[in-house]
């Protein structure tokens, strides 16, 4: 593992003898060393990087804590991949990836774990065009032992992460379908798209026909279903929470959509069947729950990180969609309730006060249902960090072998509502 | 979602045998006058009335609860329609030109195709036309021949006393005498005027004919002359201004002397051009019936034995575009009758609906003497005339009572028990407010005397009376105490109004109350319409329901929600804005909650805030029409040839317009509207504790929320009041205290609110369980409370309120609650089996039902088209299965979701019918409903007069062409 020192500063030696003295013009570089700009809070430091060089991220984390002398400061690193997008590094991997895709540069932006989680991907820096909305990425490293792990890709803390969405049944589904499933809660972005009637070309016995069908029409700009990347305007619509729309009018359409809207799962036949997923033998491609939304920009599965190959194991992969809505079902049972003694104006502070309380007693009560009643709160998804101390998840973190991302995410929104007890 | 897939896979066979005894869904019978009627016809042999309406429907009538319905098809309008007389079949002419056979059989009903009518009239086609061409113009006199046409046929009428002789009518004025068997004109009649219709005086040796100038004429039929150019007489009734054309003319001779000539317009063309009037003339006695709608046809009931010299017309029956009208004609003054039948329901617009079923008979008879004051004055002791049939129905088990709001503010009480929906009472509240109309005149005064000297002698007849005085006296909810004869009304203005029932007339003053609904919100301004101003003077009350209480709710805005519980002497109404309870015994408001939302800034702003959007709307449409215009256009330029084409052109034109988008978006707690209260419930059940139950409120809103209230009634109830012991006893006030507040996390709104005992069944009405009239509830198991939104329905238990069981309707199927009932269905097959069912219909105009309280889907039926908004709105289901909603402004239709309770009719028609048609098995017999049709093809029908029908008019007004020939001969 390599590197230049940076424009202000020689390395410690162990990392210079490698490279030529300090070099300004990266036009003298050749093509086995890659410049590397990294920031951290308002500092900059500026230094070179052999490309194929045999160190890990562990070794380029260290690095970076010495350049920038943070030693013992837990930060999240993060890079610009060529779309501009704001990819983490936090396994060796994705420490691969970044060196490879660095074009000529590689920037590396450097955060406080204590700060506000970095939303990757969403508020990228030039444009927005992947949702990353996806827990596949890890954004922990912070000197854990996981790093040598085998299993591939690494799951960071799920607290600084909401899933927005995700493709499921990929394995129970045709290819030239795709489930999606929206997740509204915590957010206050809109669903953001509408739907219209349309024909839809089925092919038959007989021939083609033409049978009436609904589609997409309109994706608000900034909207959850937008910012997801997984649906797209003339995608038709063929089922709505497992239920077939085939027969059913705009309106019921619609109105099945609303009912759901807080949970919801469509699945549709995209206008654009070039970005399907695609069944491969190999194990390692199998069962790509959850990470296949950034692939639309490129083309590719894998833009940035690699699949699981442990996604067998993903609940939501391995049951069918179904089960998954009823589970799901329960969900909305969290009808608030209020107990009033006395008669009070309405106030919406009390009430959000009485809601939590009032839903940890629920939840306690309908046990069984671990999903049930404890839908996370959107002030708790607000403030990740208070509530992830409250849940340890550390160990699940040590654990973390498996990258199971979705079903990881999945348990955590779980506990995130039955442990919630302040 | 799987769950409610395998419980539905999972039948049970015993199961489904007990749903075939307790379900089942029959469309029963239509109440109401026919929407648009379009033709008329009386059989005067079998006594039976029928109406062809505008769209294809045909209704026949005879004595009260016989009843025959049959559809055309396509939905064409009926234009004439004549009976076959005494065979129980019937004729009728539809608007694109074809004859259809009606034929009264017993079995199943069935509409009858039409295509055995073509041979009908290329049959008569062979025996007429050529006559009338070759023949009729040969031997016209010189004068008529002058190249002119003779106009098309007008009408066309049989010689009543020889069925050989038809007298032809052409429009320019022309009548023929023609003799059918000898193939010759036997006279002709030289008319000057345009011709509107013929008719024959019952010897034969008179007809009258009616002119386009409003005059009659009455020619004298002698053998031997073959021309008449005069007639005896010429009169022109209103003239000497130019009036309009009579339309129709029955010239009816009397034993008492001079005959009762009846006609339909000729009134004066510049005053009385608009009227729709109907003149009834005998002698010195004359009667100008002012109707409010047009006259679609007339006929009179009269004696048709041959032995008979003279008709003696006993009734005049007029079949109106709103409503039918019975004149007696033979008590004197022509006084009208009261139909059995047809009601008006729709005399003014019907705003709401109820129904209530199993009515106690002292006040059900109390209600008919009311209702017989009321009418007191036009008492007539005619029966109906119209008597053909009869009615096996048995004497119903129940009286059953429908109440009508109507736009007007009056209150109207049916007797829905059987098939004929008869008016009981009519409850105007009006009286109870200042309006414009009440304070100018008393009656007597000068109007009236200028009407008696008035010329024509106008009498107005009917009481269909579309026009509002004023729109805020509007009915929005009712509900009636049928066993403390409490009645609460609510209205347009935020009016709430208590009515007692009271025998006797009474003077008093209503005590009025005002309750502010917006409690200490700031920043609002009401901008609709202000309250009405009650009247402070004591008001005189006809015997029946007098006010008691009035409420106002500020701001004034319409009552959307009520609840009435007579045990506790308590009301509960809602508005837009929130909702209010009050105690009408001790005439003390003891609760107003404001429901709106704080950042609902279109209801803060007041109605008028919506203006904008309401522009904004009102430019959408106008761009939509202008688009569809322009598309409708592009269409008549291209005319597709083929249909393939046509069909291609219309997908093409599909994809090129934009499509209806729809926004998928969950609700937001700051839509607009999220106040209005939907519903209102009083339960006696366990909101506090486990332990203790009393009375509670219950009042769910627009956005979901629900709020329940725990209500101290002095006297009621296990709760606190009772422990505290004497010291709320001297309070003797009734106090609320917020218990719960509910807020449905998909902010769907709230249809409805029911408390379940502890056996899962609905709670009684108030005084029910007092009086032992139903079994009490349980008490000792916990009760739980079912919510209906619009989107799902959700058993909670209580007092605790944790979900227990819910049916996610919208989610599954796509449809939302529009109305839920409770319904206790009887089984048809064991006498004591029957079950409570969550009876719903959804915004596709379909019922579902669901077994309370595990939710679990029973059955569905499509009931009504998904595009009948209003027929969807309409809708009341009665407790024990049945249902109503409006098919059109004037009529219910009458469902059973019920395997045991049907109300359908059940009737018999002695049939006098020629064994002519192969089909018909029992020519002679009894008929039993349901209706109508069928026939097969009828080409050999003999020559036998099939133009006997009592009146035949025609009123063909285009060119001589095949069809008008066909029309007539029918």
């Amino acid at each position: 593992m390599v590197l230049a020192a940076g424009p202000k500063r020689t390395e410690p030696s162990r990392m210079s003898r490698q490279l030529p003295p300090q070099q300004k013009t990266p036009i003298r570089l050749t093509d086995t060393v890659v410049e590397v700009k990294s920031k951290f809070e308002a500092e900059y430091r500026r230094f070179g990087l052999k490309r194929n060089g045999s160190g890990g991220f562990q070794e380029f984390y260290r690095l970076l804590q010495t350049i920038h002398h943070i030693h013992g400061v837990d930060v999240l690193l993060g890079y610009a991949d060529i779309h501009g997008d704001l990819l983490p590094i936090n396994n060796d991997e994705n420490f691969y990836k970044a060196v490879s895709s660095a074009n000529p540069l590689l920037r590396i932006i450097i955060t406080k774990r204590e700060d506000e989680p970095v939303v990757y991907g969403t508020n990228s820096l030039q444009r927005r065009k992947k949702g990353l909305g996806l827990t596949g990425l890890r954004t922990t490293g912070s000197g854990t032992i996981h790093s040598k792990s085998k299993s591939g890709l690494m799951i960071g803390p799920p607290q600084n992460f909401r899933q927005i969405s995700s493709i499921i049944d990929v394995d129970i589904l045709p290819e030239t379908h795709r489930r999606v499933r929206l997740h509204k809660h915590g957010t206050k972005k809109p669903l953001g798209f509408y739907i219209r009637d349309g024909v839809s070309v089925r092919v038959t016995p007989q021939g083609v026909e033409k049978v009436p069908g609904v589609f997409i029409s309109r994706l608000v700009r900034g909207g959850l279903a937008e910012s997801t990347g997984l649906l797209a305007v003339n995608d038709e619509i063929l089922e709505v929470n497992g239920i077939d729309v085939a027969g059913k009018s705009l309106d019921q359409v619609t109105d099945m959509m609303v009912a759901n809207s807080h949970n919801l799962i469509v699945t549709v036949k995209p206008a654009n069947q070039r970005n399907n997923v695609v069944h491969r033998e190999s194990k390692n491609f199998m069962g790509n729950s959850g990470s296949v939304g950034s692939a639309g920009s490129t083309g590719s599965v894998l833009s940035h990180e690699s699949p699981s190959p442990a996604s067998q194991s993903n609940p939501i992969t391995a049951s069918s969609s179904i089960a998954e809505g009823d589970s799901e079902d329960e969900d909305d049972d969290g009808d608030i309730i209020l107990e009033n003694d006395c008669p009070t104006a309405y106030n919406p502070h009390l009430v959000t006060k009485r809601n939590s309380v009032k839903l940890n007693g629920e939840s306690s009560c309908s046990g069984p249902h671990p999903s049930a009643v404890g839908r996370p709160l959107p002030q708790s998804m607000s403030l990740p960090s208070s509530i992830g101390a409250s849940l340890g998840y550390s160990s699940n973190t040590m654990s973390g072998h498996n990258g199971s991302l979705a079903s990881s995410s999945q348990d955590s929104m779980k506990d995130d509502g039955t442990e919630l007890t302040l | 979602m799987m769950k409610f897939r395998f419980r539905r896979q999972g039948t049970d066979p015993q199961r489904e045998r007990i749903k075939q005894e307790l379900f089942a869904f029959n469309k029963t019978v239509g109440h109401g006058f026919p929407h648009q009627p379009s033709a008329l016809a009386f059989d005067p042999k079998l006594q039976l009335m029928a109406i062809g309406t505008k769209s294809g429907a045909i209704k026949i009538y005879g004595a009260p609860g016989v009843e025959f319905t049959g559809i055309h098809g396509d939905a064409t309008a009926v234009t004439q329609i004549h009976f076959l007389p005494g065979q129980g079949r019937l004729l009728s002419l539809l608007d694109d030109n074809t004859i259809h056979l009606w034929e009264l059989v017993a079995g199943p009903s069935r509409e009858v195709g039409g295509h055995f009518v073509v041979r009908i009239f290329s049959l008569w086609e062979k025996i007429k036309l050529c006559l009338f061409v070759s023949f009729i113009h040969s031997r016209l006199p010189d004068d008529y021949r002058c190249g002119k046409s003779l106009g098309p046929v007008e009408s066309l009428q049989e010689h009543p006393q020889q069925p050989g002789k038809i007298l032809i009518g052409y429009s320019r004025g022309l009548v023929v005498l023609w003799d059918l068997g000898a193939g010759r004109v036997e006279q002709l009649f030289l008319g000057k005027q345009q011709l509107e219709s013929l008719v024959w005086e019952r010897s034969g040796n008179l007809f009258v004919s009616s002119h386009n100038d409003g005059g009659y004429s009455v020619w004298a039929v002698t053998s031997g002359n073959a021309c008449s150019p005069q007639p005896v007489s010429s009169t022109i009734p209103y003239g000497p201004f130019p009036c309009k054309a009579i339309n129709k003319i029955l010239w009816r001779t009397s034993q008492s002397g001079s005959p009762v000539l009846l006609y339909s317009g000729g009134m004066p063309r510049a005053s009385y051009g608009d009227r729709h009037c109907l003149t009834v003339q005998q002698d010195k006695e004359h009667v100008t019936l002012d109707f409010t709608s047009r006259v679609i046809d007339f006929f009179t009931v009269h004696s048709i034995k041959p032995e008979k010299e003279f008709d003696d017309p006993s009734a005049l029956v007029v079949l109106l575009e709103e409503e039918l009208v019975v004149i007696d004609l033979q008590t004197p003054g022509w006084p009208s009758l009261p139909t059995p039948y047809l009601a008006p329901l729709h005399s003014s617009a019907i705003t709401c609906s109820c129904h209530i079923a199993n009515v106690p008979p002292k006040l059900w008879e109390r209600l008919i003497n009311a209702g017989k004051a009321q009418r007191g004055r036009q008492q007539t002791h005619m029966s109906w005339p119209i008597c053909g049939g009869k009615n096996l129905a048995p004497p119903p088990k129940q009286q059953e009572l429908l109440l009508t709001g109507h736009e007007d503010g009056t209150v109207r009480f049916w007797d829905a028990s059987g098939v004929a929906l008869t008016p009981l009472y009519k409850l105007g509240t009006a009286n109870v407010f200042h309006t414009d109309c009440d304070d100018p005149h008393d009656p007597g005064d000068d109007p009236d005397l200028q009407q008696e000297e008035e010329w024509p002698p106008f009498r107005k007849v009917g009481c269909f009376d579309p026009y509002s005085d004023d729109p805020r006296l509007g009915i929005q909810k009712m509900s009636l105490c049928k066993y403390s004869n409490k009645l609460m009304v609510a209205g347009t203005a935020g009016q709430v109004i208590v009515l007692g029932f009271n025998d006797e007339r009474s003077d008093h003053s209503v005590d009025v109350s005002v309750v502010d609904l917006l409690q200490d919100r700031e920043g609002f301004t009401w901008k609709g319409h202000s309250r009405l101003e009650p009247r402070l003077k004591p008001a005189p009350f006809p015997p029946g329901f007098q006010p008691l209480v009035l409420v106002q709710c500020l701001p004034p805005a319409s009552v959307t929600a009520v609840a009435l519980h007579t045990e506790w002497n308590l009301i509960a109404f809602g508005t837009s804005h929130g909702f209010g309870l009050f105690d009408y015994h001790r005439r003390n408001s003891v609760l107003a909650r404001c429901t709106l939302h704080p950042n609902d800034s279109l209801a803060m702003e007041g109605p008028l805030s919506r203006v904008k959007s309401l522009k904004k709307s009102l430019r959408q449409s106008f761009r939509r029409i202008r688009k569809s215009r322009v598309s409708g256009k592009k269409r008549v330029i291209t005319t597709p040839t083929s249909k393939v084409q046509e069909a291609n052109a219309a997908l093409a034109e599909q994809e090129e317009v934009a499509p209806v988008q729809r926004r998928i978006e969950p609700r937001s707690a700051d839509d607009s509207l999220s106040g209005v209260v939907r519903c209102l419930c009083f339960a006696d059940t366990f909101l506090r504790d486990g332990t203790h139950h009393g009375p509670t409120l219950w009042a769910g809103t627009n956005s979901g929320s629900v709020y329940a209230y725990a209500l101290e009634v002095p006297g009621v109830g296990s709760g606190r009041a009772c422990e505290r012991g004497g010291a709320s006893e001297s309070s003797s006030c009734v106090e609320a205290v917020l218990g719960k507040e509910i807020q449905l996390m998909h902010r769907a709104p709230v249809v409805s609110i029911c408390v379940l005992d502890g056996r899962g069944k609905p709670l009684p009405d108030p005084y029910e369980a007092s009086q032992d009239l139903a079994i009490a509830p349980d008490m000792t198991n916990a009760h739980s409370v079912l919510i209906a939104s619009e989107e799902q329905l959700k058993v909670f238990s209580l007092p605790k309120v944790s979900a227990k069981t819910k049916f996610k309707l919208t989610a599954h199927e796509g449809c939302r609650v529009r109305k839920v009932a409770l319904v206790l269905f009887s089984s048809a097959a064991q006498e004591d089996y029957n079950e409570h069912t969550l009876v719903c219909l959804t915004n596709l105009g379909d019922m579902h039902l669901f077994n309370i309280p595990a939710l679990r889907p029973q059955v569905r039926y499509d009931c009504i088209r998904k595009e009948d908004i209003s027929g969807i709105a309409s809708c009341v289901f009665s407790k024990n299965g049945q249902g109503f909603y409006l098919i059109s402004p004037s009529e219910y239709e009458r469902f059973s979701l019920s395997a045991k309770v049907l109300t359908e009719p059940l009737c018999s028609v002695q049939l006098d019918r020629p064994q002519m048609l192969p089909v018909v098995s029992d020519g002679e017999g009894q008929t039993l409903e349901p209706p109508s049709s069928l026939s097969s093809p009828i080409l050999d029908t003999p020559l036998d007069s099939p133009l006997s029908c009592a009146d035949l008019t025609l009123d063909s007004t285009g060119e001589l062409t095949v069809e008008d020939v066909r029309d007539f001969l029918t």
